[in-house]
C-alpha cells in the first residue's frame, strides 16, 4: 500500500508530503526558539545589570562565518543533486557535516574557557540563558550531523533506488540546516554582541 | 466534472492479500493509524480511569479529613498514609498527578490520538496517515511518557505534588519527583508534535478526489485545528521545562527571585530569576490546550449531531470559520490566568478583552448546533445521548467562565473551587460526554459490531447525574471563598464552614459515578466478541468512513474513494433515503 | 530545470558573500557604541536581512507555495504574541 504524493507533489498544493512537514516542524521550532528568546528578553529587561565582554566576539564571529558557510555547502549539496552529479553531491555533504564539526569543536573551546573558571550555567542568569540557548541550538546541529552521516553511509543507497526521493530528502534536510543557521544568525548578535 | 486521474494508488488487492506480519509488527510496532488509534484510545482510557481512581481517593480525604480511607488505606503506604491516613504531602502528589494525567495522559491522547488517528484517514478517504511509521513513533513516545509519569509516584519524596502547573519556585525547589514528571512532559510534548505534522500534511495532502475542504466533515476541520494548536503552543512549554530542569539540576535561577529563603535558609543561587516567566511560558500552552481539549469533541457531537437528527448540521461554514478564528485567538488570551500576578491594568485590559472576544466562537458553534435540532427527526441513541447533554453541560462551562476572565470577578474567584467547577464543567460533562459519544459512534465501524443500548442508557443516566452532583456544588464553594489544593478540604477556615458539608455531597456522587461506568467498561469489552453484528453503515451516516468495510482492512478501502457532495447530505428532497452518502456517485 | 539550477549556483554565492559582509558590518556596528535602543536596532535588522536571504534563497521561500507561506505568516503573527506579550506584562506592573 503506497501513501500518495511522498516523491511527487499534489497538484493543487503543489507540495509532496515531506515538504510540507519539514516546514511545518521548522514552525515549531521557531516558536521553541521562540520561546527562549522571549525567556532572554524578560530575564534582561527585569535584571539590575547584565554582562557585557563575557564571550569572545571573536570566537563567535568565526563560528557564524563556518555556519553560514555550511549553509552554503549545504544547499549546493542538494544543487549537485539536482544536476545529477554524484560525486560534487558527496563532496558538498561531506564538507557541510565538517564545518559543523569545527564549529562543535569551537563551542567546546568557548564551554571549556567558562566551565574551567567555574563559570557554568548557575553562575548568572545570562550564562544560564547563553548555555541553555546555545546548548540547544548545539543539540540541533548534532541532529543535523547524525542525519547528514546517514545519508553519506547506508542512506546514500537510496539514490540507486528512489532517486527522486533521496533528492527530496537532501532537500528537506538542507531546509532543516538553513533554519539551524537562521537561529544563529539572531542567536550571535544577540548574545555576542548587545 | 473532469478529474484528472490521481497519483494515488490504493491497490485494492493489498485489502485482501497483503503480506502476512508477525505479532509484534501487527499488533504492536503497528504503523497502521487504525491499531495506532485503537492503542491510543485504549491507553487514554485507561489513564482516564486512573487518574479517575486518583480523585476518588482525595474526594475521601476532603469529605472525611484524617480519617483512615477504607480498602486502599494500606496500600497506600507508609510514606503515603500512614495507618491509611492521607498525608497533606500525597494529597498534593495526588492533586498535581490527577491534573496531569486526565489532560496529557488520558484526554488529549483519546481526543486526538484515539479518535483523530483511527477516524480522520477514513473520514478523508485517505490509504493511512502521511507519515505511518513516525505515527507509530509518536504513540510509543506517548507510553514512554506515560510510563515515566506512572514511575514518578514511586522516587523518593512520591510523584510530582506542585499542581499540574507546577509553578515555581515552589516546584524548582520540589522533591525528585518533579524532575520524573519534567521528563515526562519532554516525552508526551515529543510525542505530540510529531503527531501534529503528521496530522496536517495527511488532512491538507492525502484528501480524497471531490473532497475539498469545504467539503470536509466538521470533526476533521476540528482536527486540522487541533493539529496546529498543538504544533505552535507545544514548544514554549518544552523550553521551559528545560529551564525548569535546569533549575532543579544545573543550578540556574530562570524562575528563581534574588533574595529567596526557604525554611529560614537563603537559597544559594545567583538569582535574578523571574517566576512569572514559567507562568507566561506555561499558559501560553495552557490555554491551547484547553481547546485542544474542547474541539475535538466539538468535532464528535458535530457528527453525532448530523446523524441522529437526519438533518445538515445547520451554518457549517459559519462554524468552520469560528473555530479557525477560535484557534487564532486561543494564542493571545493566556494571561488571564495571572491576573493575581500584580499586572498592570493596561495589560489586563488586553488579555480581558481578547478572553471576552474568544468567548463569541463558542458561543456560535453552540448556537449552531442547537439550531441544528430543531424540527429534526431525533434518533435517542447512546451516542445521541451524550452528544446532546455536553450541550447545556458545555454551556455551563462556558458562561462559567466569563466572570474567571474578567479581573474585578476573577480578584474573588481566582484559585477557589469556582475555577474546579468551571473547567471540569466544560471537559468532564463536556469533553468526556462527547468522547463518549464517540466511543459508541465509532465503535461498529471499529468492530463489526455495535455496543448494548441498554447498558449504554445506564451508563448515560447515571453518569449526567453524577456529573452535576459533583460540579454543580463547587460554584457554590468557590463563591463562599473556599480555595483551591486545601488537603483538608478547608475546614480551617470560617468562611468555609457553611459549605464544607458539600464535600460529602460530592464525594458520594463521585464514588456512585465510578459504580457507573462499571457498565460501560463491561459493554466495551463484552461487545469486541458479542455485541449485535452490523453491516459497514449502521447509522445510515453520509461520511467517507463508513464506506470502508467494518473494521477496515489494511489501505482502509477496497476501490477508490471519491466524493461527490458535503458532508451532511440528510434528508435530500427528492432523495429515495433520507441520507444522501459524500461517496455515492450521482445519479446518471 | 538543469539549467535553473547552474544560475541558482551564481546566487548562492552572491547571498554568501552578502551574508558575510552582514556578518562584519553587524560586528562593526556594536564596536561603535551606540546608544543601547540604537545598537538593538541596528543589529536586529541586519540580522532580519540575513535571515531574510537564508530563508528567501538558500530555502527557497521567494518561490514557494501559499500553503507553506500561510502556516509561516500564522509562526511570526504568534511569535511576536510570544515575544512581546509577556515583557509588556512586566513593564506593565504593579510596582510595590
Amino acid at each position: 500500500m503506497e501513501i500518495p504524493y511522498t516523491v511527487e507533489a499534489r497538484p493543487d498544493t503543489g507540495l509532496p508530503n515531506g515538504k510540507l512537514g519539514i516546514w511545518l516542524f521548522l514552525a515549531s521550532e521557531v516558536m521553541l526558539f521562540g520561546a527562549l528568546f522571549s525567556s532572554y528578553i524578560l530575564l534582561r529587561v527585569g535584571a539590575v545589570e547584565w554582562p557585557h565582554g563575557e564571550l569572545s566576539v571573536v570566537l563567535g564571529t568565526v563560528n557564524t562565518i563556518i555556519l553560514i558557510g555550511s549553509s552554503v555547502t549545504m544547499v549546493m549539496a542538494w544543487a549537485s543533486l539536482k544536476m545529477n552529479n554524484w560525486g560534487r553531491h558527496r563532496l558538498f555533504l561531506g564538507l557541510t557535516l565538517l564545518l559543523a564539526l569545527v564549529f562543535l569543536i569551537n563551542k567546546y573551546f568557548e564551554y571549556a574557557e567558562h566551565l574551567g573558571k567555574g563559570e557554568g550555567p548557575g553562575h548568572s542568569t545570562f550564562l544560564a540563558i547563553y548555555f541553555t540557548l546555545t546548548g540547544l541550538h548545539g543539540l540541533h546541529i548534532v541532529g543535523g550531523m547524525i542525519v547528514m552521516a546517514y545519508f553519506l553511509g547506508p542512506g546514500a543507497k537510496m539514490w540507486k533506488t528512489n532517486p527522486e526521493q533521496f533528492a527530496n530528502r537532501i532537500e528537506y534536510t538542507g531546509l532543516y540546516w538553513h533554519f539551524v543557521d537562521l537561529v544563529w544568525i539572531f542567536l550571535f548578535p544577540v548574545l555576542y554582541l548587545l | 466534472m473532469d478529474h484528472p486521474v490521481s497519483h494515488a494508488t490504493t491497490h485494492p488487492h493489498d485489502a485482501v492479500h497483503h503480506e502476512e506480519l508477525g505479532f509484534w509488527r501487527k499488533y504492536i510496532f503497528s504503523v497502521d493509524h487504525k491499531v495506532i488509534g485503537i492503542q491510543y484510545a485504549i491507553t487514554g482510557l485507561l489513564f482516564l480511569l486512573f487518574g479517575f481512581t486518583l480523585m476518588m481517593i482525595m474526594r475521601w480525604q476532603l469529605a472525611y479529613p484524617g480519617q483512615p480511607i477504607p480498602l486502599l488505606g494500606n496500600w497506600l503506604g507508609q510514606a503515603n498514609a500512614p495507618g491509611g491516613i492521607m498525608l497533606p504531602e500525597f494529597y498534593n502528589q495526588l492533586g498535581a498527578m490527577h491534573g496531569t494525567i486526565m489532560v496529557f495522559l488520558g484526554v488529549v491522547p483519546l481526543a486526538v490520538g484515539g479518535f483523530g488517528n483511527f477516524v480522520m484517514p477514513l473520514q478523508i478517504g485517505a490509504p493511512d496517515m502521511a507519515f505511518p511509521k513516525l505515527n507509530m513513533v509518536s504513540y510509543w513516545v506517548y507510553f514512554l511518557g506515560g510510563v515515566a509519569m506512572l514511575a514518578s509516584f514511586f522516587v523518593t519524596g512520591g510523584a510530582a505534588q506542585s499542581g499540574w502547573t507546577s509553578y515555581p519556585p515552589l516546584a524548582d525547589i520540589a522533591a525528585m519527583g518533579q524532575t520524573v514528571w519534567l521528563f515526562g512532559m519532554v516525552l508526551l510534548i515529543t510525542s505530540s508534535l510529531l503527531g501534529s505534522v503528521n496530522f496536517i500534511v495527511t488532512i491538507v495532502q492525502l484528501r480524497a478526489r471531490g473532497l475539498s475542504f469545504m467539503r470536509l466533515p466538521f470533526f476533521v476541520w476540528a482536527q486540522l485545528v487541533t493539529a496546529f494548536l498543538l504544533l505552535l503552543a507545544f514548544p514554549p512549554l518544552e523550553a521551559a521545562g528545560v529551564m525548569q530542569l535546569m533549575d532543579r539540576l544545573a543550578g540556574t535561577s530562570f524562575f528563581l527571585p534574588s533574595g529567596l529563603v526557604v525554611s529560614g535558609t537563603a537559597v544559594a543561587v545567583a538569582g535574578g530569576g523571574n517566576p512569572l516567566l514559567w507562568q507566561h511560558l506555561f499558559w501560553f500552552l495552557a490555554h491551547p490546550e484547553v481547546y485542544v481539549l474542547i474541539l475535538p469533541a466539538m468535532g464528535i457531537v458535530g457528527e453525532v449531531i448530523a446523524n441522529n437528527t437526519r438533518k445538515p448540521l445547520w451554518g457549517y461554514k459559519v462554524m468552520v470559520y469560528s473555530i479557525i478564528f477560535l484557534g487564532f485567538m486561543s494564542f493571545i488570551v493566556w494571561a488571564h490566568h495571572m491576573f493575581m500576578t500584580g499586572m498592570g491594568t493596561t495589560i489586563s485590559a488586553f488579555f480581558q478583552t481578547t478572553t471576552m472576544i474568544i468567548s463569541i466562537p463558542s458561543v456560535i458553534v453552540l448556537t449552531a448546533m442547537l439550531l441544528s435540532l430543531w424540527g429534526a427527526s431525533i434518533r435517542f441513541t447512546t451516542p445521541m445521548l451524550f452528544a446532546l447533554a455536553f450541550l447545556p453541560m458545555f454551556a455551563i462551562g462556558g458562561l462559567t467562565g466569563l466572570p474567571l476572565g474578567l479581573a474585578p470577578s476573577d480578584i474573588h474567584l481566582h484559585d477557589t473551587y469556582y475555577v474546579i467547577g468551571h473547567f471540569h464543567y466544560v471537559v468532564a460533562p463536556g469533553t468526556i460526554f462527547a468522547l463518549f459519544a464517540g466511543v459508541y459512534y465509532w465503535f461498529p465501524k471499529a468492530t463489526g459490531r455495535k455496543m448494548n443500548e441498554l447498558l449504554g442508557k445506564i451508563h448515560f443516566y447515571g453518569s449526567f447525574v453524577c456529573m452535576n452532583v459533583i460540579f454543580m456544588p463547587m460554584f457554590v464553594q468557590g463563591l463562599a471563598g473556599m480555595n483551591r489544593r486545601l488537603y483538608d478540604g478547608g475546614v480551617q477556615y470560617a468562611h468555609n464552614q457553611d459549605v464544607l458539608h458539600l464535600h460529602l455531597w460530592i464525594g458520594m456522587a463521585a464514588w456512585t459515578m465510578f459504580l457507573f461506568q462499571l457498565p460501560f467498561i463491561y459493554n466495551f469489552f463484552t461487545s469486541i466478541k458479542r455485541g449485535e453484528k452490523v453491516g459497514i453503515n449502521p447509522w445510515e451516516a453520509t461520511t467517507l468512513e463508513w464506506s470502508a468495510p467494518s473494521p477496515p482492512p489494511h489501505g482502509n478501502f477496497l476501490t477508490e474513494p471519491v466524493v461527490y457532495r458535503g458532508p451532511y447530505e440528510y434528508s435530500v428532497p427528492g432523495a429515495a433515503r433520507d441520507f444522501t452518502p459524500q461517496f455515492e456517485p450521482e445519479k446518471a | 530545470m538543469h539549467e535553473d539550477v547552474g544560475k541558482n549556483v551564481k546566487r548562492y554565492i552572491a547571498v554568501f558573500v552578502a551574508l558575510m559582509v552582514g556578518t562584519l558590518a553587524t560586528v562593526g556596528a556594536a564596536q561603535l557604541q551606540l546608544a543601547v535602543a540604537a545598537t538593538i536596532t541596528v543589529a536586529l535588522l541586519i540580522a532580519i536581512f540575513k535571515g531574510s536571504l537564508v530563508a528567501g534563497v538558500f530555502m527557497h521561500l521567494a518561490d514557494e507555495r501559499n500553503a507553506i507561506y500561510a502556516a509561516l505568516i500564522l509562526t511570526a503573527i504568534l511569535f511576536a504574541g510570544l515575544i512581546l506579550l509577556p515583557v509588556l506584562a512586566y513593564l506593565d506592573r504593579v510596582k510595590y
